[in-house]
């Protein structure tokens, strides 16, 4: 009955959504604003309409309701009150709601700003916002509902949203469980923030369709969307860090990212993003590139669906799966419809996106982000090969590839480089022109004060010339954008009388955007110390040893003194080791690798042990061992070096974007302040 | 060579050939693979049945019994290519961490990118005249100020003034 009831919201907010588009499409043409705030009206609808909608699931997962089908997958009774809330997002349908919801939160808080300026924006925002959110709950609607329940029929249990004819209710007496990897609290927030990064970037994507349609294809269009759009990226790659951080610490196999097709998936939307973040920049400031930004941003929707096709169609399991349910080609079909019409309207508008300068220097800034650019798309261009290549394989010569990790950081570790060399130099570069003269007079100090840090580290920490050239690049995006930092801030001591502190604080006032930037600049070559660390000087070994036997690996020697199994609090048996650490003759702790068994879902999972300092970590796994006689027991050991500061460097990511996407406040009014002059300046030249 | 010494070469000769063949059979059937060595070769194939996971990190049974194959082949003898020509040959091509043909997998990208590039590059010969790159030049001739960015030069002429 509550599961009727939840599928009859469902069915009402899918038939608003579309009574939303059509409304805002026939006000728009007929001219009645009544009828375009009609179908705002109903948009602001869709969010209290499938908030019900997740509370009646929510409800159907906490109280254990396993006569529906999505709640028997996902849930079972030992399983604790918020893993049951957050199995909501553990499942196909579940997660599609997810979405849904995320989706109309986003387009109800854009509905809600004040449209004076920009009212013929609207009716389009709102098309395209509700044929977004009515492609995903039509897909709830009929294909992967959460509310459908399981009937006992003469042929067996079958699942159906209405009950067919000659059944019975069929009530299971507990669930199958979500899936362990998935009860982790990495997992408890990893999706949200990878969904609300997805749907954030439907906002500028609508933005973009109504200056489109409407053929006001100036900048206003980017202006509005800016703080989305940065809101959106840092959604968006939180999320990976996150999923970063939950396979570091669930998945069992010493690193954070593997190069699985589902990874990528999420990664190639974030370069595009990032490519656009960068763009929409220099038609800020020089009127170029329109087409392309809107290309970009088209690509950043269409690969946002396309991700959420990849991982929801079965499709990468094989390309075969694709057909076994009609996810896969609606997906497809919606995909390819939406870049086709966008592809159209910017072919339509063409003339008017024309750039409305010229472009004068190889090395201004404006070229160097177009280099930029360049670079994202090709490392794209790798991520989407190497995810469709085996697709490609099997359907045209029936042969399964994997394209494994070898394959990725071959092909984009040169292209990585690069971008961090342009990093380095793009800051000192100025819009319009810079030449090698200018360019070389700033970047000078920083490059003798990179190679010195690199001498350090050739002397002190590693010969390998791959790591070297890594450390120094690291080194010169760190110390140019110090540079500029100090520049800004001594300029601003000297003018305003300010104490360094206060000069870098008001510089980074003036101007957020720019120095929230330059943290972000920063925060990647934290990630970047963290990344070649492990890639470059992981060392790993694996033994088994008796009570009281140790193993030595990177200067740290383990000694294994216990096992013991006990029954976890939520299901689950425990089987927990314990070893001694010591480095150099000294105790430095005890650590606990364990393997825990999962009942319900008849699952293994293996929690590694850690010990993490800035040098390195140690990550000791149990492989195996001996039940019988639990005296043996086979460890896997991992010093990963230099990894903390990849976390680190993304708390200071988000440290860096709040600053760049915190309002500023409104240019015309700051300009009427007594110190109006500087202030104006300020803004011209950046 | 007298014929004594002649027989006491070709003893020689049979017994470092004789010792030889031992040695390499001693070697073949010697000690027990470590797991070190049997993951060196486990991380460059991938589980046969699950998806994209490792063969050296899948925990699964039946991973399990195959990384064992591997340590028996290992003390078999056998090298790192024949094993994993083994596992091809069994389970497919799949199994390898990255696709046979290099070429193939290779060139649609190399190809994309240098086309891009070519693209980018033909747009900045078309965009940027020559005319103005040498008006750049002229321009960063005269340039006596040490710091180009109009910010700070604009906030270092607010203090020129106001001294």
């Amino acid at each position: 009955m509550i599961a009727n009831f939840g599928f009859g919201v469902l069915v009402i907010t899918f038939l608003v959504t579309l009574y939303s588009v059509f409304a805002a499409i026939y006000g728009e043409r007929k001219k009645i604003p009544a009828m375009v705030e009609s179908a705002r009206r109903a948009m602001l609808l869709t969010w209290p309409l499938l908030t019900l909608t997740a509370s009646i699931l929510i409800y159907l997962l906490v109280n254990d309701h396993y006569e529906v089908q999505f709640v028997y997958e996902v849930t079972s009774r030992s399983m604790p009150t918020y893993l049951k809330v957050t199995a909501w997002w553990g499942g196909q349908a579940g997660s599609l709601l997810f979405w849904s919801w995320l989706m109309s939160a986003f387009a109800s808080l854009v509905t809600l700003r004040k449209w004076d300026r920009d009212r013929e924006f609207l009716p389009w925002v709102i098309v395209v916002a509700c044929v977004t959110m009515a492609f995903f709950i039509g897909m709830t609607v009929f294909f992967e509902s959460p509310f459908a329940q399981l009937y006992q029929m003469s042929t067996g249990v079958e699942a159906h949203t209405f009950q067919p004819a000659n059944s019975i209710l069929f009530i299971p007496q507990d669930g199958n469980g979500l899936n362990p990897l998935l009860r982790h609290p990495g997992m408890v927030i990893h999706p949200p923030m990878l969904y609300l990064g997805f749907v954030s970037f439907v906002i500028p994507y609508a933005f973009a369709m109504a200056a489109l349609i409407t053929g006001r294809t100036d900048d206003r269009w980017i202006r509005l969307t800016r703080r989305w759009t940065l809101w959106a990226w840092m959604f968006l790659s939180f999320g990976l860090v996150l999923g970063g951080r939950w396979a570091y610490d669930v998945l069992g196999w010493g690193g954070y990212w593997g190069w699985d097709p589902v990874e990528i998936a999420a990664f190639m939307p974030w370069l595009t993003g990032t490519a656009f973040l960068h763009s929409v920049m220099i038609q800020e400031k020089r009127g170029l590139l329109k087409h392309w930004n809107m290309l970009l941003i088209i690509l950043t929707y269409d690969l946002v669906i396309f991700g959420t096709f990849l991982t929801r169609s079965g499709v990468l399991s094989s390309v075969h799966a694709f057909a076994q349910s009609a996810i896969g080609p609606l997906f497809m079909g919606f995909v390819s419809a939406t870049l086709v019409a966008s592809v159209a309207l910017i072919i339509y508008r063409w003339d008017s996106l024309k750039s409305e300068t010229e472009m004068t220097s190889l090395l201004s800034r404006e070229a160097l982000f177009l280099l930029n650019n360049l670079l994202f798309m090709s490392i794209l261009v790798v991520c989407f090969w190497g995810v469709i290549f085996p697709l490609i394989s099997e359907l045209f010569t029936g042969q399964t590839v994997t394209v494994g990790p070898p394959f990725y950081e071959r092909a984009t570790g040169p292209l990585f480089a690069t971008l961090m060399f342009l990093m380095g130099i793009a800051p000192l570069s100025a819009w319009g022109h810079s030449t090698v003269k200018t360019i070389g007079r700033a970047i000078w100090k920083p490059i003798v004060g990179a190679l010195i840090m690199t001498a350090i580290i050739f002397a002190t920490y590693t010969r390998n010339a791959i790591a070297l050239v890594g450390f120094f690049l690291i080194a010169l995006v760190i110390l140019v954008t110090i540079y500029e930092y100090w520049r800004g801030a001594n300029a601003r001591q000297k003018s305003q009388g300010e104490n360094i502190f206060a000069a870098f604080w008001n510089l980074t006032g003036r101007n957020r955007r720019r120095y929230g930037g330059y943290i972000i600049h920063l925060s990647m070559m934290l990630m970047a110390i963290g990344i070649l660390g492990i890639e470059l000087f992981q060392v790993e070994t694996q033994g088994a040893l008796e009570v009281n036997q140790q193993m030595s690996v990177g200067g740290y020697d383990v000694v294994y003194q216990d096992i013991a199994q006990f029954q976890g609090p939520d299901g689950r048996e425990v089987t927990r080791a314990v070893l001694s650490v010591y480095k150099g003759g000294e105790y430095l702790g005890e650590l606990n690798p364990r393997i825990d068994y999962y009942y319900d879902a008849q699952q293994t999972m293996t929690i590694p042990g850690q010990r993490s300092t800035l040098r390195d970590d140690l990550y000791i796994l149990l492989v195996d061992w001996e039940p019988a006689s639990a005296t043996g027991a086979t460890f896997k050991i991992f010093v990963n070096p230099l990894v903390n500061w990849l976390w680190l460097g993304s708390l200071l990511f988000l440290v860096g974007i709040v600053i760049a996407a915190w309002p500023e406040k409104d240019a015309e009014r700051v300009a009427v302040h007594s110190n109006a002059r500087v202030q104006q300046q300020t803004s011209a030249a950046d | 060579m007298t014929g004594s010494s002649r027989n006491t070469f070709y003893v020689l000769l049979l017994t470092l050939v004789l010792a030889g063949l031992w040695t390499g059979s001693a070697s073949a059937q010697g000690p027990t693979p470590t797991d070190d060595e049997v993951n060196r070769i486990a991380k460059q194939l991938y589980c046969p049945v699950c998806e994209s996971t490792p063969l050296d990190v899948c925990p699964t049974e039946a991973c399990r019994q195959w990384r064992d194959l591997i340590r028996t082949m290992l003390a078999e003898g056998k090298n790192e290519e024949e094993i994993k020509q083994y596992f091809v040959e069994q389970y497919g091509v799949r199994v390898l961490n990255e696709p046979p043909n290099r070429l193939v997998s290779y060139i649609v990208p190399v190809v994309a990118i240098l086309l891009g590039a070519f693209i980018l590059f033909r747009g900045f010969q078309t965009w940027i005249k020559p005319s103005m790159m040498k008006s750049n030049l002229e321009d960063a001739k005269q340039e006596t100020k040490p710091f180009q960015d109009l910010y700070i030069a604009k906030l270092e002429e607010e203090l020129k003034k106001r001294k």
